[in-house]
């Protein structure tokens, strides 16, 4: 990593933590919800943009994870901070599971199953019969956590640190597994599925260890999510859902890190600022993003800011070698 | 027995909107080897666009012929303007444009009419002519359906037109070589698939109430129903469509409550995809390496 | 009188590998005119140059009009008929569609139905099969199809790719034989790649040797057949 790089990463942490205490309560909550997308972003981005397995359904994991959470949280008293690496295992072996019969679907028809199982969701979510764990179509409602030790900052600002860690631990791992072995595999596996395999990579491993890992960050982001909203509901657990995931990857940057930060911040904050035109008028904007990126930039923003600083830096080695 | 039958009757009602929206389906999977994520939501914003002209005045036959008419403008414009700078382009662009269409059209629907649900009329009568264990709707939806098919199977199999579309489809560039326009074969393609979806839209709107979402569930359904028969078999997504209408209704009131239905959809269509991808009637497609 | 083909400088390229060179020639109406060179040489690059299909670059003017950069359905309505290597059957529709599909830019009707009728009188294992299904047809068959729904277009110039590519010899030599009388009866000029230099000389008027891309070597075929280099490498003697 260039000493560059730290230096930036280091000044956006820093402001980072100052966030919470130069605006209001709800534009803290609104980052909070910004970071959690980061993370659902970051899964959907290692399986669909690094290993090549188009997923329209993680809106799945996400409601998996969220529920994970409202069910210890709500029956069984768990605390909040104790659900998180539960819903992670839920999560992780979730994702592998369904990752074995998804083994035999390329491109189109994995996008095709992964959308069947986002439009049923909040159907299979309603069913009378699991009622009892689930709260039906009224679904659940959990209360905020405190801040611990009495630290003199109010809920929200500690469910946005709290999250931020999280987000922290989440991205140094994401980057751990993709420079690593794992990650040159997965993405052997993408560009030339057959050459990998011939290699010795272990494709159907790989592939199904992504799809694990992929499953773990939504539903970790999903738990996250439930806690900073105090509510689960199975209509929020719509295709749209996993639409919007899709667009943040797209947006942000295809198997990009920091393009996971630029799609969070993208699909959190469009809505908001796209409301006030009409209920409509977010999607719309979804939409015609979407094509104006795949027709126009389809390395998302992360990859125009990538070119505009290779230029950048171009023009000024340039100038220093001027004599 | 009399439930028994009326769960079927019913079933093969709706099975025919799913057959038709297959069939939309598969028409343009056979032109392009693409899956269309946006079938429903055009079907869906066609269906609109007969509500607005029922709802200033027009009656309803010339209505449905002008949606006909609409709805096929609509697919070829998408096909030149939209579809055609990604033709050849990797998998996850396609399907980022589809799904951009299908949210697009889903916005704007919204955007115009509200997301207040609506009731569409049946041109068929209230009280049952077609016996008592089916509805008028229901009988008039399976001829609607039964017509529609058999006049795209009249013109596929004996207007030259069709057979050129066939050749396009089959081996675009041979059809080059006999002079066949095969950019605009792919336009028409997806002008009829849009007009037929517009039909299905209208049939199924009686019973499910119009809103923006409408459409979500029957489209998974004719997914199912597209895979079940071999996406790239018409026949087959035909007879799979009726088939998975009477599934579901069967399913749905005997073995697994109305709530899980969708979960038919869902559970056939990844069963589908595992075990058997090319369907009962489809060509099992061997990727060369 | 000014040639009915015309080629000049032409260059051609699959993405970013050259293959044509800067290939010339010219092809006078009613002639038959046959492309030799090895495997690689550029002779099936050549004919779908001349058809659009692939990226070009110089001149091909067909009866004095430029054609190149042109989109090939708009070729082909000129009256370039191309019969491709493989043959580009339409495996799933019958022999007969098939044949209809090479009159579909006809507006005549009553026209395309004689030349139906003329079509099977060349071949009339074709009539025999005519509701079949194309794929199901023998190579040989495949062959005779492909040649006759070229024909279906009437064509003014009809381009064959290795027209003998996997025919037993005597089915070779019956096609060259229709080959010969459709050129002379209807005057449909031909241009004809083939690797079989023996039996294309036999057939041809004219004779071009491609090397890598480029025309090494030209003339009547009776001079051509006579040349030692060409004896040697293409004939084998």
């Amino acid at each position: 990593m260039s000493r560059r790089q730290i230096i930036v990463i280091a000044v956006v942490l820093l402001a980072a933590c100052a966030l919470p205490f130069v605006v209001s309560n709800y534009r803290t909550f609104q980052f909070t919800l910004a970071l959690v997308y980061a993370i659902a972003l970051l899964g959907l981005n290692m399986l669909t943009g690094y290993n090549g397995q188009i997923s329209l359904g993680h809106g799945a994991f996400y409601a998996i994870g969220a529920y994970t959470a409202a069910i210890l949280m709500d029956k069984y008293g768990v605390p909040y901070w104790a659900t998180i690496p539960v819903a992670a295992a839920v999560c992780l072996v979730a994702g592998f599971l369904f990752g074995l019969p998804a083994l035999r679907l390329e491109g189109l028809y994995l996008a095709l199953a992964t959308f069947a199982l986002a439009v049923s969701l909040p159907a299979l979510l309603k069913y009378h019969h699991l009622e009892h764990w689930t709260g039906g179509v009224q679904g659940i409602v959990i209360l905020k956590p405190d801040p611990p030790f009495d630290l003199p900052i109010n809920a929200d600002q500690w469910l946005y640190f709290f999250t931020l860690a999280v987000t922290l631990l989440m991205f140094v791992l994401a980057w751990n597994i993709l420079r690593g072995r794992m990650g040159r595999a997965m993405v052997a596996i993408r560009d030339q599925h057959v050459a990998a395999e011939a290699m010795g990579v272990h494709t159907a491993m790989v592939k199904s260890m992504t799809f694990g890992v992929s499953a773990m960050y939504t539903g970790v982001a999903g738990a996250l999510g439930a806690i900073a909203i105090q509510f689960v509901a199975p209509d929020s657990f719509n295709i749209f859902v996993s639409i919007v995931f899709l667009v943040g990857i797209v947006i942000g940057g295809i198997a990009s890190i920091s393009g996971a930060i630029y799609g969070a911040l993208f699909i959190q904050f469009v809505p908001n600022i796209a409301d006030a035109i009409s209920k409509a008028a977010p999607w719309a904007i979804f939409g015609i993003f979407l094509l104006g990126f795949v027709y126009l930039s389809p390395m998302g923003v992360a990859g125009a800011v990538r070119m505009a600083v290779a230029r950048l830096t171009r023009k000024a080695q340039n100038q220093a070698a001027k004599p | 027995m009399d439930e028994f039958l009326r769960q079927v009757l019913a079933g093969l009602a709706t099975g025919g909107i799913y057959a038709s929206l297959a069939l939309a389906l598969v028409m343009i999977y056979q032109a392009t080897h693409l899956v269309n994520f946006a079938q429903g939501e055009l079907a869906m914003f066609a269906t609109y666009f007969a509500w607005s002209l029922i709802d200033a005045g027009v009656p309803y036959w010339p209505a449905f012929l002008l949606t006909v008419a609409f709805a096929f403008v609509l697919g070829v414009l998408i096909e030149r303007v939209i579809i055609r700078p990604v033709e050849n382009a990797p998998v996850l662009a396609v399907v980022v444009v589809f799904i951009a269409l299908l949210v697009i059209l889903n916005s704007v629907a919204g955007w115009i009419y509200s997301y207040t649900i609506k009731t569409f009329p049946s041109p068929f009568p209230e009280e049952p002519i077609f016996g008592k264990y089916i509805t008028s709707h229901e009988g008039g939806a399976i001829g609607v359906t039964m017509v529609v098919l058999l006049l795209l199977y009249l013109f596929f199999r004996f207007t030259p037109l069709g057979l050129a579309m066939r050749a396009a489809a089959q081996n675009p560039d041979s059809a080059r070589l006999v002079g066949i326009r095969v950019g605009w074969m792919l336009a028409l393609g997806w002008g009829l698939a849009a007009a037929v979806g517009g039909v299905a839209g209208m049939m199924v709107a009686p019973i499910v109430f119009l809103d923006p979402n409408m459409m979500g569930g029957v489209l998974l359904y004719a997914f199912a129903a597209a895979l079940v028969g071999g996406i790239d078999n018409p026949a087959g997504a035909v007879f799979g469509g009726f088939l998975v209408g009477v599934l579901e209704n069967l399913l749905g009131a005997f073995v697994i409550g109305n709530e899980l239905k969708l979960a038919v959809a869902l559970v056939l269509i990844i069963g589908v995809l595992v075990v058997k991808p090319s369907g009962f009637f489809g060509k099992v497609l061997v990727t060369r390496v | 009188m000014a040639a009915l083909l015309q080629v000049s400088g032409l260059h051609a390229s699959y993405g970013p590998t050259r293959v044509l060179h800067g290939i010339d020639f010219a092809m006078d109406e009613g002639t038959i005119t046959t492309l030799l060179g090895a495997n690689g040489a550029g002779k099936t690059t050549t004919l779908r140059a001349l058809c659009g299909m692939v990226k070009t670059q110089g001149e091909v003017k067909f009866d004095g009009e430029r054609i190149d950069g042109k989109p090939t359905e708009n070729i082909v309505r000129k009256g370039i008929a191309h019969v491709p290597d493989g043959r580009g059957t339409f495996v799933n529709v019958t022999t007969e569609e098939n044949l209809r599909l090479g009159a579909y830019t006809r507006k005549d009707r009553h026209a395309v139905e004689s030349d139906l009728e003329r079509v099977y009188g060349y071949f009339p294992r074709l009539k025999e099969r005519r509701e079949q299904q194309a794929g199901t047809l023998s190579g040989g068959e495949q062959q005779m199809l492909a040649v006759s729904r070229a024909l279906m277009l009437r064509p003014r110039l009809m381009l064959l790719d290795e027209p003998s590519f996997g025919l037993a010899p005597l089915i070779v030599q019956e096609l060259f034989e229709i080959l010969r009388t459709v050129n002379e009866k209807e005057k449909v000029s031909m241009l004809v790649v083939e690797q079989n230099a023996a039996m294309a000389l036999e057939l041809a008027d004219h004779a071009y040797v491609i090397e890598t891309g480029r025309v090494v070597l030209s003339g009547t075929a009776a001079e051509i057949k006579s040349n030692d280099a060409v004896r040697r490498s293409y004939l084998g003697y």
